[in-house]
């Protein structure tokens, strides 16, 4: 099953830039598992929130925010589309993963496909 | 036995066993309780006509998997299903990586996956698992029928959606999945427990089911001692049903019950099973709560009952739960133990975290300790507190009752 991973980070916490991040040891390990095992099939890291644009469209007219649609705790700083058997395979991953350990979380929503 | 009773006896013990094979040969879970059911109905007919068989069990497996083939044939999406179900008429099952081959085990962990809400596992265990209907399991959780309707049937679709495997964990998950199992097995028997008053037989016949299902989970997981444990203490417990409320409803404390009336069989037997349980050298919280309880069923009288044994087990119970709830339990064995000073210590202790302010057992515990003193005008106090914040009814006029015995001395 393919499932995304939604990594969300707390607001205020470090951004590490994708160098920063291939140099960290905690995240070494998890990227070097995952490319092994073959299991992302796709995603993206993505620059911080405060760079967000919120576009809405009410009748003609498009409105736009500055940043995130909706003010929260966590943001969500990146996704990994994965492919593994079953949830409990998905859930394995997630928790492994250095934002689940760091402080923030990881939300696991099967793909609809 | 007629054919009616052979197949009630049969839906208590065989229901979800022929659901949950049912779910691993089809993979969906309404067309196994609809061919389960189908099976039940046959039965009556068809044992009333030819006698019963000789395993019903297995006689209502194949006809509902004979069911389940035709209903998917003629579905052109079940072709797939279908090859699946033929080959499994074979008898033998796929293994586990936990090395366990029982599809009901299979079941337990799947309807108490973690990531169902714990309001969607427990309603799942009922249903597929002890056959409750939904107008049951809804009356039993005190919730219109539609809303636990629309429980199951999200719940089943996060299982399809989601893909929770259907298979008992693998060994490095099983541990923490186990105790996720039996803390639905205990929710469960709290509340049809907490149902004392006897009006409503619904509730008071979950405890029955609960521990019909922790007989099969014992059974199934023969190396778990805390499975054992579980059972011992459901057992323990049931024991005094019959005795905590009086004939006006009233709830009647342990130290006042009536031990005589006490289902004395079913305490022998929990404590037996505690006994093989703690044999096995891997103590856990299941295990020594039915070690208090047979403290409790073991003394022939109230005043008989060894505190400072359950003061000291309490202590045990604390390293493996380290809740607020168990050491207010604790503080009520040591002051019966070792003094009431001493009990009202540990109360003091808990006050002042505050972890606890909302709950009622903490001044009720209080004003207990304050009674048993002397100290009754404290205890009032104490009482009145408990009284602003109880819920129950049952519990409200308890402590009203002592209230009024410690403002008249």
């Amino acid at each position: 099953m393919k499932y995304a991973l939604l990594i969300c980070t707390p607001v205020g916490g470090a951004e590490l830039s994708p160098a920063e991040i291939a140099d960290d040891p905690r995240f070494t390990s998890y990227i070097e598992e995952v490319r092994s095992r073959d299991l992302v099939k796709g995603g993206a890291r993505l620059r911080p929130a405060s760079d967000a644009t919120t576009v809405r469209v009410q009748g003609d007219e498009v409105l736009l925010t500055d940043g995130p649609f909706i003010e929260s705790k966590e943001y969500i700083a990146g996704i990994d589309i994965v492919e593994v058997a079953d949830l409990d395979e998905a859930i394995s991953l997630a928790s492994r993963h250095p934002a689940a350990l760091g402080g923030g979380s990881v939300e696991v929503r099967p793909v609809w496909e | 036995m007629t054919a009616e009773e052979a197949v009630a006896a049969a839906f208590q013990e065989e229901w979800g066993q022929v659901v949950a094979t049912l779910i691993r040969v089809t993979g969906d879970w309404d067309l196994a309780e609809e061919c389960a059911q189908d099976a039940f109905a046959q039965a009556l007919d068809r044992w009333r006509r030819d006698g019963v068989p000789r395993r019903p069990g297995a006689w209502l497996t194949t006809t509902a998997r004979h069911r389940a083939m035709d209903v998917l044939r003629r579905e052109a999406v079940g072709a797939r299903k279908l090859r699946e179900a033929a080959m499994l008429t074979a008898p033998e099952e796929p293994y586990d990586d936990s090395g366990v081959q029982d599809d009901r085990l299979r079941l337990i962990f799947t309807c108490c996956h973690p990531a169902l809400h714990i309001e969607a596992r427990v309603a799942l265990t009922l249903r597929t698992l002890a056959g409750l209907t939904t107008p049951e399991i809804a009356r039993a959780f005190l919730v219109p029928e539609a809303t636990m309707a629309q429980r199951l049937v999200r719940a089943k679709k996060k299982i399809r959606n989601a893909g929770i495997p259907y298979r008992v964990p693998p060994a490095h998950l099983l541990p923490e999945r186990t105790t996720g199992v039996l803390g639905v097995i205990y929710l469960l028997f709290n509340e049809g427990y907490a149902a004392a008053s006897g009006a409503d037989l619904v509730r008071r016949n979950l405890c029955a089911e609960v521990i019909r299902l922790a007989r099969v989970l014992a059974r199934l997981m023969p190396d778990e001692p805390e499975a054992l444990g579980l059972l011992a203490l459901l057992l323990l417990h049931d024991a005094r049903r019959e005795t905590r409320v009086d004939a006006d409803g009233e709830l009647v404390t342990l130290e006042d019950q009536d031990r005589t009336a006490w289902d004395h069989a079913e305490a022998d037997e929990g404590a037996a099973l505690l006994e093989t349980a703690l044999r096995r050298g891997r103590p856990g919280p299941y295990q020594i709560q039915a070690a208090i309880a047979a403290c409790h069923t073991t003394a022939a009288t109230a005043k008989d009952t060894d505190w400072a044994d359950i003061a000291a087990l309490y202590g045990e119970l604390v390293r493996f739960v380290p809740s607020a709830v168990v050491r207010l339990n604790r503080a009520v064995a040591v002051g019966m133990a070792e003094g009431t000073d001493a009990g009202l210590a540990l109360v003091a202790e808990l006050e002042r975290e505050g972890e606890l302010s909302g709950y009622h057992l903490l001044p009720a515990t209080r004003a207990d300790l304050l009674r048993r003193s002397g100290r009754t005008t404290e205890a009032a106090q104490a009482y009145e507190r408990a009284l602003e914040l109880v819920e129950n009814d049952a519990e409200r006029h308890f402590l009203e009752k002592r209230l009024g015995e410690c403002r008249s001395t």
